[in-house]
């Protein structure tokens, strides 16, 4: 058993306002520069529409992920001699049109222009060719809140595998919103896609990085990646992504996503993990059992077994400590109410995503009047945002869609029966033993999700730094390498002084 | 002169910078070492392009490992007739070499038509494919051309052991001498070319990922090891 600590992320999409204050804060934090206008390391879509970049589910397009031939995993896109043969051009790699062209406007022109009859407007000028843009004709959120949903939401592979059974319903139409970063899997198929080696997950937090240093940008990881969140900086040449913000994590802090979350819907916390069973878990024959096959490598950070072998391979009792804690745990292994984004892709995403309730709830008229028992066919008659969901969360497995959805109206019922009341309480019961779930479950649940304070959905320990072999030589050092010396400051120009 | 010049004392200077600066640069400017894609920008044009250019010059390359590195001896002793040797060499070598070249000018033709590309374009880039464009044209003239019409030329008697022979720091230089000049203009063409290698976009050459394949899929790295994996 070779114990792992993964630092991981839980999304509940019910309290996602599509506010985008994720994306501006992790924008002006790592992503204001030149080569990287186009790259959002978080980005929120409106669903169902095609996302950033477009149509970056469709796998047959772009390649990512892993497949399952002979019962072995291979990349999808081909393993390393064929992607050596095809290193001089990347067929799969979507280009600059696939994101947007970057685009400021020429403000200086409405300080600059001569008096005239009309008013100065300042138009739109690419950042890539720095010519004028008559018609910008897609950019960042082009689709938000479903605009252009007729031409957008189409092309949305989730919703093109419904279409044959479920067009007409649609009319019925729902909306929700999806906010992604990198997923930090644990069977990353970016590292994997990467000739170079330099793509690579962290020991100790298992954060995914690119080495700068060794990137030499042949590009295979952007499209390896299912979830297309490896960059191309078209300035430097070399691939960027999302790096959970480590210079925060370390120092205990949460991603600067989560901190600015306008809605809290982010949960960072730690997981223990099997590092062993991780090949075999992204190995089982049907999608269907992914998502349980996943759930098998972690670990209970309460059993004393676990405890004491994790201690022996060097994961300190502040980790033991915070995965005991961990909102992420809690949601996505103790209550299963948070599922992993597209485990058919086989990469074990880390970042999980509680299923919205609203698209549901906003078809219910007079939820007031409706019997506990009521939510049961409710959240059964919705079958296209189950499907949806199910095709987004589970490998369109709806069962399991639909389990955490009764458990989250099991959660709502349950609290208005005990803040207002009114509510029979055998049918609550059905409710209840429908979503397979109990009283007490339902109340921690409505605290972590509802009320949770700062602390409690961001257990966060600080980086291991006692690992470090030297720590004396590295003081002075930036956790931002090359910022810094990265040797650390050894001597003060005035003990040099005095030796001389 | 010229044997002095030309054919001791250049070729030295110029296998000094390309390994000099080449350690330098991969050292002291780790970071700008990368195969500078602009496949973001335009992918049609670069389908070809770069397939056909990257595939030529691979032929070229092992051509010129056939012809200038392996002795003629070597032929000798395993029988290949010259007249055999010289099919195969004007055959295999004009088509590698119109590979390049049409994969050049692909590129080239590339880099003023799309806007994107042509910003993101340094002088560096236009000089290492203006430069490769020069070299690679006069070796395919050489070979479907002067070969043809003028004579079929032994390079493996003159040039051959000539450049072999700098590699022993004893070099042959008067061997040079007898060379057709267009021949002379390619290999000087040439060798500025490899001192040029470690300031164009053209050292990504050396990190060909011959270790991907037998590496392991999965890589994991402690932060404290960081500085030890660079490579």
């Amino acid at each position: 058993m070779r114990i792992k600590a993964q630092v991981a992320m839980v999304m509940h999409l019910d309290k996602c306002i599509g506010c985008h204050t994720c994306s501006v804060t992790c924008k002006n934090v790592w992503t204001n520069r030149p080569g990287t206008e186009y790259v959002w390391f978080n980005n929120v879509e409106t669903r169902p529409g095609v996302g950033y970049p477009r149509e970056w589910e469709n796998t047959d397009r772009y390649k990512g992920g892993w497949v399952l031939r002979n019962g072995k995993l291979h990349l999808r896109a081909g393993g390393p001699l064929s992607k050596l043969a095809n290193i001089f051009y990347n067929p799969n790699m979507a280009d600059l049109n696939e994101f947007y062209e970057p685009w400021t406007y020429d403000f200086q022109h409405l300080h600059k222009r001569d008096k005239g009859e009309s008013i100065p407007v300042a138009r739109p000028r690419s950042m890539i060719t720095g010519n004028f843009i008559d018609k910008p004709e897609w950019g960042p959120n082009w689709d938000d809140d479903l605009a252009g949903g007729s031409e957008s939401v189409p092309n949305d592979p989730n919703v093109r595998k419904l279409q044959e059974h479920v067009k007409t319903e649609y009319e019925k139409t729902f909306m929700m919103y999806l906010p992604r970063i990198c997923e930090h899997c644990l069977n990353p198929s970016c590292v994997a896609s990467c000739p170079s080696g330099a793509l690579y997950k962290r020991d100790e937090d298992g954060i995914v990085l690119v080495d700068q240093d060794a990137c030499r940008g042949w590009r295979f990881c952007t499209n390896g990646c299912p979830y297309h969140k490896v960059y191309y900086n078209w300035n430097t040449h070399k691939a960027e992504k999302c790096n959970f913000c480590y210079p925060r994590t370390e120092a205990g802090l949460p991603t600067i996503c989560s901190e600015t979350c306008v809605g809290r819907i982010r949960y960072i916390g730690v997981v223990l993990y099997d590092a062993d069973k991780v090949k075999a878990a992204a190995s089982v024959e049907d999608p269907k059992d992914l998502y349980e096959s996943q759930l098998s490598v972690f670990l209970d950070p309460f059993d004393p077994e676990i405890i004491e072998k994790a201690q022996e391979q060097g994961i300190n009792s502040s980790w033991i400590q915070s995965a005991q804690e961990s909102p992420v745990y809690k949601m996505a292994i103790k209550w299963k109410i948070a599922l992993p984004l597209h485990p058919e892709y086989r990469t074990l995403p880390m970042v999980w995503y509680v299923p919205p309730l609203s698209p549901i709830m906003n078809h219910i008229t007079n939820e007031q009047e409706l019997s506990a028992e009521g939510y049961i066919p409710a959240v059964d008659q919705m079958r296209i945002p189950m499907e949806y969901l199910a095709s987004l969360l589970t490998a369109d497995d709806t069962t399991v869609i639909r389990k955490v959805l009764l458990k989250m109206a099991a959660m709502r019922v349950y609290m208005r029966s005990k803040t207002v009341g009114g509510v029979d309480a055998q049918k609550m019961t059905k409710l209840m033993d429908e979503a397979s779930t109990t009283g007490e479950e339902l109340e921690e649940m409505a605290r972590l999700l509802a009320v949770a304070k700062y602390n409690e959905r961001f257990v966060i320990p600080t980086g291991r730094r006692e690992m470090n072999d030297d720590l004396y030589y590295k003081q002075g050092t930036c956790s931002i390498e090359d910022l810094a010396p990265p040797e650390g400051m050894t001597t003060y120009p005035f003990e040099r002084s005095e030796h001389a | 002169m010229e044997v002095l010049f030309w054919w001791t004392i250049f070729p030295y200077i110029c296998g000094t910078i390309l390994i000099v600066a080449t350690f330098y640069r991969f050292v002291y400017r780790g970071k700008s070492w990368t195969a500078p894609s602009t496949e973001i920008f335009e992918k049609k044009w670069l389908r070809v392009a770069s397939v056909v250019f990257h595939y030529g010059i691979i032929f070229a390359f092992v051509g010129h490992v056939m012809g200038v590195l392996i002795p003629i001896e070597v032929y000798n002793a395993l029988g290949v007739e010259d007249e055999v040797y010289h099919f195969f060499a004007i055959a295999g070598g004009g088509v590698a070499g119109l590979m390049v070249v049409i994969g050049l000018i692909l590129m080239l033709i590339r880099k003023f038509l799309f806007p994107r590309v042509r910003v993101h374009t340094t002088g560096g880039a236009y000089f290492t494919i203006i430069w490769l464009l020069l070299v690679a044209g006069l070796g395919t003239y050489m070979t479907l051309i002067y070969n043809t019409t003028v004579g079929e030329y032994e390079y493996r008697l003159s040039i051959a052991p000539w450049f072999r022979s700098l590699f022993t720091f004893q070099p042959k230089s008067e061997l040079m001498l007898g060379v057709p000049r267009l021949f002379k203009v390619h290999v000087i063409c040439s060798f500025i070319l490899f001192a040029a290698i470690p300031f164009t976009k053209l050292v990504h050459m050396f990190s060909f990922p011959l270790r991907y394949p037998v590496r392991a899929p999965q890589q994991f790295r402690s932060r404290n090891g960081y500085n030890k994996n660079n490579r």
